[in-house]
Parts: C-alpha cells; structure tokens; sequence
C-alpha cells in the first residue's frame, strides 16, 4: 500500500512552509506544471497544490503551502515521519515547455513556488529568462537564490519596499515591456489579482502569457467539473485540460466569484470554536 | 413458454409481500436507509411464493446469472446458509444488488408469477438473504493467491471492477484493482447516496473482495500514475480489466452554468456522499444548497441528487422536459422522491440561468414544452412552446443530464479505440478491447448506466480472459475451482 510519509519539512517564510514526501509513482511522473490531490485525514478536503520539485531517485515529491486556510493549516502541523493519508498524482496536463526565446517568469505570493519548477523547464529548454518575484515583504520571499541562478535578469518587488522595487510586480513588468526589449512569452504565477493584472499588460504589449489556475475542485480527474473555468468562451474543466491556459482567453471575474462559492464555510473552519469543539469530541 | 411444477399444489398464490420503508416525513431528516428490508417471517412467506420452476425464466434475466430458485428455495427451507452460497458463487455483491439493481426489469419482469400476478419479489430475497450474511456469518478468512499465478489489474473499483476482481481472484490470479479516489467502490461510493445503499453495507462487500485476496491500491489514477503500457509491460500484469465507469459529467451549456451554486450531479453527489458534506464541519468538505433547489433531468442520478437536496434541508424540484411517464428513472426511486416532497415540473426545457452580481445563481430561466412525435429513443420528443418562458427562482441547481467516459485514460492509451461518445469499442461476447489482453466493460463501454449491467459485462470478461491467459502458450496458469 502507498505510505506518503513526510521524509523533511523546512519553514521557507513564516506562513510559508515546504514539505517532501514520499511518494515514488508521482516522483518518476510529474512534470512542471501539473499538481497532487492530498487529503489529511478521514475527515479532511481534498486539497490540489502544484508540485514544486521531485526527486525520482529519492522517490519524494515537494509541496509548498501557505497556511492560510483549515487544512493548510493542519499540513503545516505535521512533522517528519507523519503521513498524509492520501495522495493523488500527478495531475493535470504539463506545461507545454519549449524555446520560446527571451521569457519573462513573473511570481507572486507563494506562486514562486510553482514558478520554480517551471523556471527549472523553461531554462533547460534553453530561454532566456527574466524573472520578477513579488511578495507582500521581504521576509515572504523564497527561493531567491535558486531562480536568480537560472535567470538572465532578476528582479523583486515587495507591497511594503523591504525589498528591490516598492510596488506590484505590474509595476517592473510595465518597465521591462516598455524598455524595449522583445518578450517572446510569459508565464505568471500567484494570486488572481496578480495573474489578471499581468495578462492585461502582457496582453497589452502582444506577449503570450501562461497562468496557472487554482479553482475550486473536488476529485481532480474530471469527474465534478467544480473546477470550471471560461477559457476563449469556452468552458474548460482546469483538472484535465489545464489547469494552465492563455491567460489572455481566462474569464477571470468569473473565475473569482467562483472561487468565493465556500468563503463562509472556508471562515466558519477557522473559527476557534471548531478547534474547541473537535477536541471536546475528541 | 417455460414449463414448471409446483411443490405446493395451490390456485391461488399469496400476494407479494411489500418491502418496508421508513415513512416519508421521518426519512426525510436524515441519510439513513429508506428500504428497510424483509423481517423473517415476510421473507419466508414471500419465499414461499416462488414456483421453483425447473426451467427457470428469471435466471436468464439477471445479468450475472445467479440460480435465483435455488437461493430462494434454500431461503424456504430456513437454510440461509445454503441460499448466501448460492448468491455469493455468482454475486460477490448481493447485498448491493439487492438494493440498487432494477430488478423489475430483470429477473422480475421474467419471473412466471408475474404474467399473471406480481412477480417474487427477487430483489427484497436478496438483500435479505445478503443482510442475513452480515449479521451471523464473519466475513471469511484472507485468501492469499499463489506467488506465482499470473497478475492481473483491474482499473476502477465500482460494481464492474469489483465483480471482475472477484471473478478472476476465484480463477486464482493475482489481482491488483486500482482506484483514482480515496476509498474504493466507484459510483457506489461517490454516486449513490447512503439512504439507498448504506455505506457500512458498501465496507462490508469490498472487504469481502478484499478477502479473496484481491489487493486495492486508492490514489492510483491509471492514465497518469501509471499508463496501463506500464502495467502490462513494466509492472508484469498479464491482463487487465478496464471498468473506469462514466465519470465525465456532461452539461447543458445554456447560458449562465459557471455561475456559483451551479452543480453537475456528480459534483453535488460526490461532495455529500464521498465526501460526508452533509456532516460538514465535521467533514471538511462544504456543500451549500440554500433553500431552493432545482435539479435538471430524470433519471436516477437526477432523484438521487433531489431526494439528497430534501435531506439538505431543501425545497426540491425537478425540471423535466417531457412528462412523468417518460421519466428514465426507475419506478420505485420516483415515488420515493414524490412522496418524500421532491416537486416534479413536468414539460420544462432549461433557457439559461440567470444570477446576481456576486456571481451566485438566482433563477432557471425555462420554456414551456409539450409533447411532439417520438423520436429515436422512442420518446416523445419535447417541442417548445413558443412566448412560454418563465423563470424559476433557485439558490442551486444541479445538472443530471447523463455522464460521458472519462478520456483521461483513452487518451493515455492512443492504441485503445473508442467510438464517437468517448466510449472503448469492445468485442460483444468477450469484452476485449482493440489491444490484446485488455478488456473493458461497464460504462466505459456501454449504455446500460446500471450497476447490474457493468456486473454482467465484468462476469463475461473475466471468463474471457481466464479463457485468454490460460490459452497463452508456455505458461502455467494457476486456476481455482470457480468458487
């Protein structure tokens, strides 16, 4: 029987943690791009996050969360040795990685975490790379040095200016499409509001760009169409046929007030009485 | 046409014995079982009924070819024993089929009985027979399979992998049944709901395949964790069984279905059933149904998802484009929706869905429809009424407009055929698909869409492919005694 033991854990930013974890299939499988399902315990949700890094020698895979909500939380919990109860992988179609020229790699949030793996792709493939991280501050921030190595051009952009350019990541990126230069593509990876504003730009300056969706999904392998998304009109389940698109075709105004469907359930699990209430049952 | 003695020389047959239910405003409030299934002096009386015609007509009726009189006759003569044997040499399953299979339109409708009166209530036998099983005899020892009789994979673990998993560990292979999801059991875990099929029930039988020494590997997704080339070349499976169900909802692609509290049945169901939603927050998962719910389509899935959204706490209503007559649903699950309060609207064609600026369904805006000439389904066909449209106000709507094949492993797979439906072209007889060694059956190839059909399809293959593995030259097959 497949065992996903959690084999190192490391802090990567104070909310931000990095998991391994065993499992030996995914780790000769996944590809950058694609994503797991895991699910904590008998209670738990299933829960989809990107794979950040595997190693097939190893047999592990490495995810990266932000513990924002009630079962990131709990994951951020766990410890060396304990086990995920189950884990699903990989899935979701991989990134269409090829040498598009001169690139620009833009990630905000825990989304760097995501990038990594694609700017691992992308730079093999042999593209020139520039690559923008954004973070609320500049203790947000991860794997600085590990993508720095991979890029021709480097930059930061923090809410707060504790670090490189005070602002949004729009903000370098508007300076980089307008120094000149030509950008053959774009991939950008983060929060929503992030990925819309930069494919309004990139859309502007007529550079493909690729975002990396994370709708609301339950079995992810095309079974509940949870994950819907409008994608050039069309509807697109992000499970199977994603859960990257061109981000130029993504309806994201209805991609966000989907993803809000659950808010109150989502608050009501944070709510200390729950924890209270659970261990009193318990 | 069928010849028959009777043990018992009487004119007049006693009448069938109803199945007991829990009444309407009590089951209502919870998930728990509706049917609640024979006691003994009802089954003994309505065994008693049965004719134990010696050239049988209800046995060629039931897909997985169970010896119906026998098992009934055994339960006459009080040896239930004798009569869970009889079902389990044919039926891994029984206590499923005894509540989920259309028995009136299988070994029922050919029973004798029934050409002139009611037909033995089979099914009910069944589950009881089942039921009797779970509650006096253990579950049997662990089989181990020899270490060196072939493997073999079967790639879903609903009724259809379940059955073939159970057939070929019997013939003595080794069997890996791979499931995508986190619990085995396919549609009869993520489909339908527990007030029709309890879940312990569900354990029990699985474990019971279990225990023939079939091993269950969850979170495997054929296609992507493993290609089903890795299977049979890498990993050394000799045959598989592929019985991946047709888990692809299809929508209506009417306006407005991205909005918010717009569900395909299979994301409705599958929150609440797999994943306990109706326990919610106990069980992580939400579900949120408001207090207007529509469902939009007719068959069982479409009374599963409104007899669900009633227990949700929900006004339920169905929206229907022809009448009740032409609901595909089986009889029985429509009258229990009805009488639990689900509302039926009859002659109602889907426009779009209309919302608020939130982006949360509001309304199902719908066309008043009336019956036209049959069309090829032998349906009436709906036609619109013209300046009929309407709108029905709705806090969710759930689409139950049937479920296509999965393509996740079609496409992994470009040597697998498949027809112009998404569905794996097979030999009728045999199962095989268009690579030898690989066979499939249930709702990824054909269009029964009942539990009892995938269990008839998988039966068949797993003879065909006891018959394939023991006619490959220069190997030793390791073969059981088919019990």
């Amino acid at each position: 029987m497949n065992r996903f033991e959690v084999t190192s854990k490391r802090l990567l930013a104070p909310t931000v943690t990095l998991l391994e974890v065993t499992a030996p299939r995914i780790a000769r499988k996944a590809r950058a791009g694609q994503f797991i399902i895991l699910r904590v315990d008998e209670q738990g949700e299933r829960l989809p996050l990107t794979v950040a890094d595997r190693n097939p020698e190893k047999g592990t895979i490495t995810i990266v969360f932000q513990a924002v909500g009630f079962t990131t939380r709990q994951l951020a919990e766990m410890n060396v040795g304990d086990t995920i109860r189950d884990l699903l992988g990989p899935l979701g179609k991989p990134t269409e990685v090829k040498n598009y020229g001169r690139v620009i790699c833009a990630a905000g949030g825990v989304g760097i975490a995501f990038m990594y793996p694609e700017i691992k792709a992308f730079a093999e493939a042999g593209n020139e790379l520039t690559s923008v991280l954004a973070a609320r501050g500049k203790d947000l921030l991860f794997f600085v040095d590990e993508i720095k190595a991979l890029s021709k051009e480097f930059y930061i952009a923090t809410d707060d200016g504790s670090l490189g350019h005070h602002g949004l990541v729009t903000d370098v990126l508007r300076k980089l499409l307008e120094s000149g230069t030509r950008y053959d593509y774009c991939v950008a990876i983060g929060p929503l509001p992030m990925m819309r504003a930069t494919t309004a730009l990139t859309k502007e300056f007529n550079v493909p760009t690729l975002v990396s969706l994370d709708p609301i999904m339950v079995d992810g392998t095309g079974m509940c169409g949870g994950c819907r998304v409008t994608v050039g009109g069309e509807t697109k389940f992000a499970c199977v046929d994603g859960p990257e698109f061109d981000g130029h075709l993504v309806d994201f105004d209805e991609l966000a007030k989907r993803k809000r469907t659950f808010f109150e359930e989502e608050q009501c699990l944070l709510d200390p009485q729950l924890e209270q209430l659970k261990q009193e049952k318990a | 046409m069928t010849e028959h003695t009777t043990t018992q020389k009487k004119p007049a047959r006693a009448p069938r014995n109803p199945l007991p239910r829990r009444e309407p405003d009590v089951r209502v409030r919870d998930f728990q079982e509706v049917a609640l299934g024979f006691a003994l002096d009802a089954a003994l009386a309505e065994a008693k009924r049965c004719l134990r015609c010696k050239r049988p007509s209800c046995v060629p009726g039931c897909p997985v070819e169970i010896n119906i009189p026998e098992f009934i006759s055994a339960v006459a003569d009080e040896k239930f024993e004798d009569a869970v044997r009889a079902l389990k040499e044919k039926n891994a399953l029984p206590a499923v089929c005894g509540r989920v299979c259309p028995q009136e339109a299988q070994c029922e409708a050919a029973c004798v009985l029934g050409k002139k009166g009611e037909p033995v209530a089979i099914g009910a036998l069944e589950r009881f027979v089942a039921d009797w099983e779970i509650g006096n005899l253990p579950l049997p020892e662990a089989r181990v399979p020899d270490a060196d009789a072939p493997k073999v994979a079967v790639i879903g673990s609903g009724p259809g992998g379940l059955t073939a998993a159970a057939d070929l560990a019997r013939y003595g292979y080794r069997v890996t049944l791979f499931e995508s999801l986190h619990a085995p059991g396919g549609v009869l875990r993520y489909g339908i709901p527990e007030f029709r099929l309890p879940r312990d029930i569900l354990d029990r039988e699985v474990e019971y395949v279990r225990r023939l020494g079939v091993e269950i590997e969850t979170n495997t997704l054929v296609g992507s964790t493993l290609t089903l080339d890795e299977l049979m070349n890498g990993e050394g499976y000799q045959a598989a069984f592929i019985a991946a169900g047709a888990g692809l909802p299809y929508f209506l692609h009417i306006p407005g279905e991205n909005l918010g509290g717009v569900y395909s049945a299979n994301e409705f169901l599958t929150r609440i059933n797999l994943m306990k939603a109706y326990k919610f927050p106990e069980y992580r998962t939400p579900i949120r149904v408001g207090k207007r719910v529509l469902v939009i389509g007719g068959g069982n899935v479409a009374m599963d998802s409104a007899r669900s959204a009633l227990r949700l706490g929900a006004e339920s209503t169905l929206v229907y484009r022809r009448t009740r007559a032409e609901l595909p649903a089986r009889a029985e699950e429509v009258e229990n929706a009805l009488e639990e309060g689900v509302k039926l609207m009859e002659l109602t064609i889907p426009l779009r869905m209309v919302g608020d600026e939130r982006g949360h369904v509001t309304g199902l805006e719908c066309q008043r429809s009336e019956l036209g000439e049959p069309d090829e389904s032998g349906r009436r066909r709906p036609v619109p009424v013209p300046d009929s449209e309407f709108i029905i106000p709705a806090d969710t709507i759930v689409v139950a407009v049937s479920q296509a094949p999965n393509p996740l492993l079609a496409r992994s797979e470009p040597r697998l055929q498949t027809n112009k439906w998404g569905k794996l072209i097979v030999n009728a007889e045999t199962g095989e698909t268009s690579i030898p060694g690989v066979f499939a059956g249930g709702d990824i190839s054909n269009d029964a869409g009942t539990v009892i059909a995938a269990m008839g399809d998988a039966k068949r293959a797993a003879r065909a492919m006891h018959a394939y593995l023991q006619g490959k030259p220069s190997r030793v097959v390791a073969v059981g005694n088919g019990k």
